[in-house]
């Protein structure tokens, strides 16, 4: 007797089941298939090009009606099965009851709806299946904007279908860059610059607040404050198996419903397949395994063993263009090497994953020919010891003798390009060294390769050395780090040139040697990318050494310092006051008044730090900043008001230029002095800005210094005017920030560039100056705020604390 | 192995670290920019600093005192200077750190 099968879903897994059973054993089964949805199994892969316009929903069909009326399978679609009755061996819809001798659960996954205020509002869709894609459709109207929340894969697909469609695009994505699943951050920076390429905006780090709106959706806010209009937004966060029924049903469900390896459930006579199911407490997402499910299930059904083994899977994704491979295990690990690959010119990454002498996982992103060989590596476990030094070239460079870099460029012909900027072959190089050039500073200047972007310099050095001989000496490099050749002053100019705006970017497109940097460059990029792009640029806190990121200076023993700000060093009994409570409360070791005319807290709990801030900024008080390479203090003497030789108000001056430049980071700390008279009792003139009042008005000097070097300063301009000595100041301050490299104090700065061009753009060309003047203005406008009242937010204050604390457990 | 449960992954900030007290002083947690963890004692050998405030690059972390720097795999110092600290095994699992305290008790007992 033929026996009943009931197949709940049709989707892929399940479709492909039908076709394994009709193949196989077409009259073995009486087949009902019920959908949800109004309609049969379709490609639901290919919804991204439905969406964009490439396809109709016609061509991704994969069953039509004849298909199944062919087949003798019945169709129920748009019918709800709402209840299984394990006991009954039914399944119940609005139409009554359907009985079945096997059942096949293939109910796919549900889209994961974030729980934000305002997700119910007309213009919220997720993206799914094909009434989601219509309705984005039918939302789509060009110039009309679009906000996809989430950065994997289904929100970047839906973002470029979208934009293809003529919206304007905004992607919000939680993590630090996108598909961070299947990417690390350096090919994730290139798909964000792809895709911002083709004019879709890309916001990481950006976590949804609600979704505003009256009657349909309106505008998206997200926790940082930022706002984007949206007449459209997708939820793509991520899916989760659709396991309703299955739990209704009482079978086992996990994360999905628990199958064995014949995917069978825990009652032997229903089976699960697809998205919906948990094998060894894992779940499948990507189509291969799915594949692969159906094929067991279909045995299973007949009567034959099979067994369902995951196999490691590769992902191949075309997001719009952009080129993306990744598989096997790619994180960073113990016992674990990379060799990583970098072409900036043509926006190639590759990185391999090696462990005990075998591949184990790879990235690639702009070139992805040699995925496919790799991936066969790791599922292979090759020993590739012997092919180590070539392997990131691919099979193509395997086999034969160790390439050696001389000979290589030695057998370049002499129209092979060697710059790619400035289109400069080997012959014309050759020529420039046989013509005299012999140090790279001359064949620059003579024929402009190596004077761009700087990354083919050490292919243009190997010409002159095959050319030279001997007699060509590679000059020492003076590069920022061992991660980078180039200079600081190289990395500043082209983070500019080539609009670089943030750390990934700057490594990627610059050739940096390591995948994350090191202590030392890292800091310097995420203070030149600060300063250079302060309304587009994310501070790094990661990047930041420690004073800078806990906002606190760490001490020999692990506590920290606390130092408010006293603007101009004149405080108040009440702020004194709540000093000496802060103190008590936290039982500080040490009060002690600062060379800077600041009182220093110290030995303060880094627990306690945010409690602490709290309660000084209770009392009106802010960051003293003692601990940032920016503004720190503004000291003066009491000047005109009180004393009997003052010829200014130097303390109302220096308060005045405090609130002017606090919050500002510069390359290394600054300190300012305001002195009402030459008697010069605030010591102005070993700062890095000294104003020195007469009576005639201001006399500013610039570049002194009292640490390791004694440095009186140097005259830079007098003003009867404040106003102006505050502008020359800023302005002076800005063009440090803009050219000094970082770590350089102003004094540093200033004996390399020069006293008269640091007076010819600050003092001499006033719409200079005023430009100078707004780019600070601009940058105070993102900084000159309290990092303390942020950090010392409740929400932020577990961060500070210890993770977990086990000292009672590891006691036992 | 002793596997104790000290909290979620998301509680440690990328490339950065955590504390987890314990009897026989604290072990830093360290998350990598691909989210691998490390666990680590949290004092430098060379002057007692706390490696968990250092900079994470890469698989290894710089002292904040005085830049010593250690591979996070073997708690090596790396370089010209010489010394190490302890590593804990610590491991992922759905999303919460797992550390095991199997080291740090017996050592107690010792």
């Amino acid at each position: 007797m033929t026996r009943k099968l009931v197949v709940i879903g049709a989707g892929m897994a399940s479709g492909r089941v039908l076709e394994h059973l009709a193949e196989a054993a077409p009259d073995a089964f009486d087949i009902t298939l019920f959908n949800a949805e109004p309609r049969g199994n379709y490609n639901r892969i290919m919804l991204s090009p439905v969406l964009s316009g490439e396809k109709s929903y016609a061509e991704i069909v994969t069953h039509d009606d004849a298909w199944y009326a062919a087949r003798g399978i019945e169709t129920r679609f748009g019918e709800h099965v709402t209840k299984i009755d394990r006991a009954r061996r039914v399944v119940v819809t609005a139409k009554g009851e359907t009985g079945y001798d096997r059942l096949l659960i293939a109910t796919g996954s549900a889209p994961f709806i974030i729980p934000v205020q305002g997700r119910e509002l007309a213009g919220v869709v997720t993206y799914r299946d094909l009434d989601d894609t219509d309705a984005m459709i039918a939302a789509a109207k060009p110039g009309a904007k679009a906000v996809v929340v989430g950065g994997g894969l289904l929100g970047l697909e839906a973002a470029a279908g979208l934009a293809m469609r003529g919206m304007e695009v905004t992607v919000i994505h939680l993590m630090g860059h996108l598909m961070e699943r299947q990417l690390d951050p350096a090919a994730g920076y290139l798909l964000q610059k792809a895709l911002e390429a083709k004019g879709i905006r890309i916001h990481c780090k950006g976590a949804t607040k609600a979704i505003l709106g009256h009657d349909r959706v309106e505008a998206v806010l997200l926790e940082d404050g930022t706002t984007y209009g949206a007449d459209l937004v997708v939820m793509a966060v991520g899916i989760r198996p659709e396991t309703r029924l299955a739990t209704d049903a009482g079978l086992e469900v996990g994360r999905g419903i628990t199958v064995n390896d014949a995917l069978v459930t825990s009652d032997p006579a229903i089976l699960a397949v697809g998205e919906c199911v948990e094998h060894d407490r894992q779940l499948f997402g990507l189509v291969a395994p799915l594949y692969d499910q159906a094929k067991v299930v279909a045995a299973t059904l007949l009567g034959q063993e099979a067994a369902f083994r995951p196999v490691q899977t590769a992902t191949k994704l075309k997001v719009t263009g952009c080129d993306l491979f990744s598989a096997g295990d790619f994180a960073e690990g113990e016992g674990r090497e990379d060799i990583v690959f970098r072409d900036p010119a043509r926006g190639i990454y590759k990185r391999l994953v090696i462990r005990d002498d075998r591949l184990i996982g790879t990235v690639m992103y702009g070139d992805t020919a040699d995925g496919a060989w790799f991936f066969g590596l790791i599922k292979d476990g090759t020993d590739i010891a012997p092919m180590r030094e070539t392997l990131i070239f691919g099979p193509a460079h395997q086999g034969g003798a160790t390439p050696d870099p001389m000979a290589a460029v030695a057998a370049l012909p002499p129209e092979a390009e060697i710059c790619g900027c400035n289109g400069v072959c080997k012959g014309k190089i050759v020529a420039a060294v046989q013509g005299g050039a012999v140090t790279l500073d001359a064949v620059r200047a003579e024929t402009k390769a190596s004077s761009s972007c700087g990354t083919c310099t050490g292919l243009v050095e190997r010409v002159m050395a095959a050319t030279l001989g001997d007699a060509f000496a590679v000059p020492a490099k003076q590069g920022m780090c061992k991660c980078t050749d180039l200079s600081h002053e190289e990395v500043r100019r082209l983070i500019k040139a080539q609009g670089l705006k943030s750390i990934p970017a700057v490594m990627q497109e610059l050739g940096w040697s390591t995948a994350g940097g090191c202590h030392s460059c890292r800091p310097a990029l995420n203070y030149y990318l600060i300063a250079d792009w302060p309304l587009e640029y994310r501070d790094d806190r990661q990047s930041r050494f420690v004073n800078e990121r806990n906002h606190a200076n760490i001490q020999k023993d692990g506590t920290y310092s606390v130092v408010p700000r006293m603007w101009g060093g004149v405080t108040t009994p009440t702020e004194l006051r709540a000093i000496a409570d802060a103190a008590d409360k936290y039982g500080v070791p040490m009060v002690k008044v600062t060379g800077g005319q600041r009182i220093d807290l110290l030995g303060v709990k880094k627990e306690d730090l945010p409690a602490m801030w709290a309660d000084l900024n209770a009392a009106g008080m802010v960051s003293g900043h003692a601990y940032s390479k920016g503004l720190r203090t503004v000291k003066t003497c009491v000047g005109s008001e009180f004393c009997r030789f003052g010829t200014q108000d130097s303390t109302g001056l220096g308060i005045r230029l405090e609130k002017l430049l606090w919050g500002s980071w510069t390359p290394h700390k600054v300190k300012l002095g305001v002195s009402g008279c030459p008697r010069n009792c605030a010591e102005a003139t070993v700062k890095d800005v000294g104003i020195v009042c007469v009576d005639s008005g201001f006399q500013i000097s610039v570049a002194g210094a009292a640490g390791m070097e004694v440095k009186e300063t140097e005259f830079l301009a007098a003003t009867p005017s404040v106003d102006e000595a505050c502008e020359i100041t800023a302005a002076f301050i800005q063009l440090y920030r803009e050219q000094a490299r970082y770590l350089d104090r102003p004094y540093r700065w200033v004996a390399k560039v020069g006293l008269d061009r640091v007076k010819a753009q600050v003092v001499e060309d006033r719409a200079n100056r005023a430009a100078l003047c707004a780019r600070f203005e601009l940058s105070q406008s993102v900084y000159r705020k309290d990092p303390w009242a942020e950090h010392a937010k409740p929400e932020e204050r577990p961060m500070w604390a210890a993770l977990a604390d086990l000292s009672l457990e590891a006691a036992e | 192995m002793n596997w104790i449960d000290i909290g979620a992954l998301d509680d440690i900030p990328v490339q950065g670290a955590r504390l987890v007290k314990t009897a026989l002083g604290c072990v830093a947690v360290f998350r990598s920019a691909d989210d691998a963890v490390f666990a680590l004692d949290d004092r430098c050998p060379h002057k007692g600093g706390p490696l968990s405030e250092g900079i994470v690059h890469g698989t290894h972390v710089t002292c904040p005192l005085h830049n010593w720097v250690f591979d996070l795999n073997t708690g090596l110092a790396q370089g010209a200077d010489e010394g190490g600290v302890a590593t804990h095994p610590v491991r992922v699992q759905g999303g919460r750190v797992l550390l095991d305290a199997a080291r740090l008790q017996r050592r107690s007992a010792a």
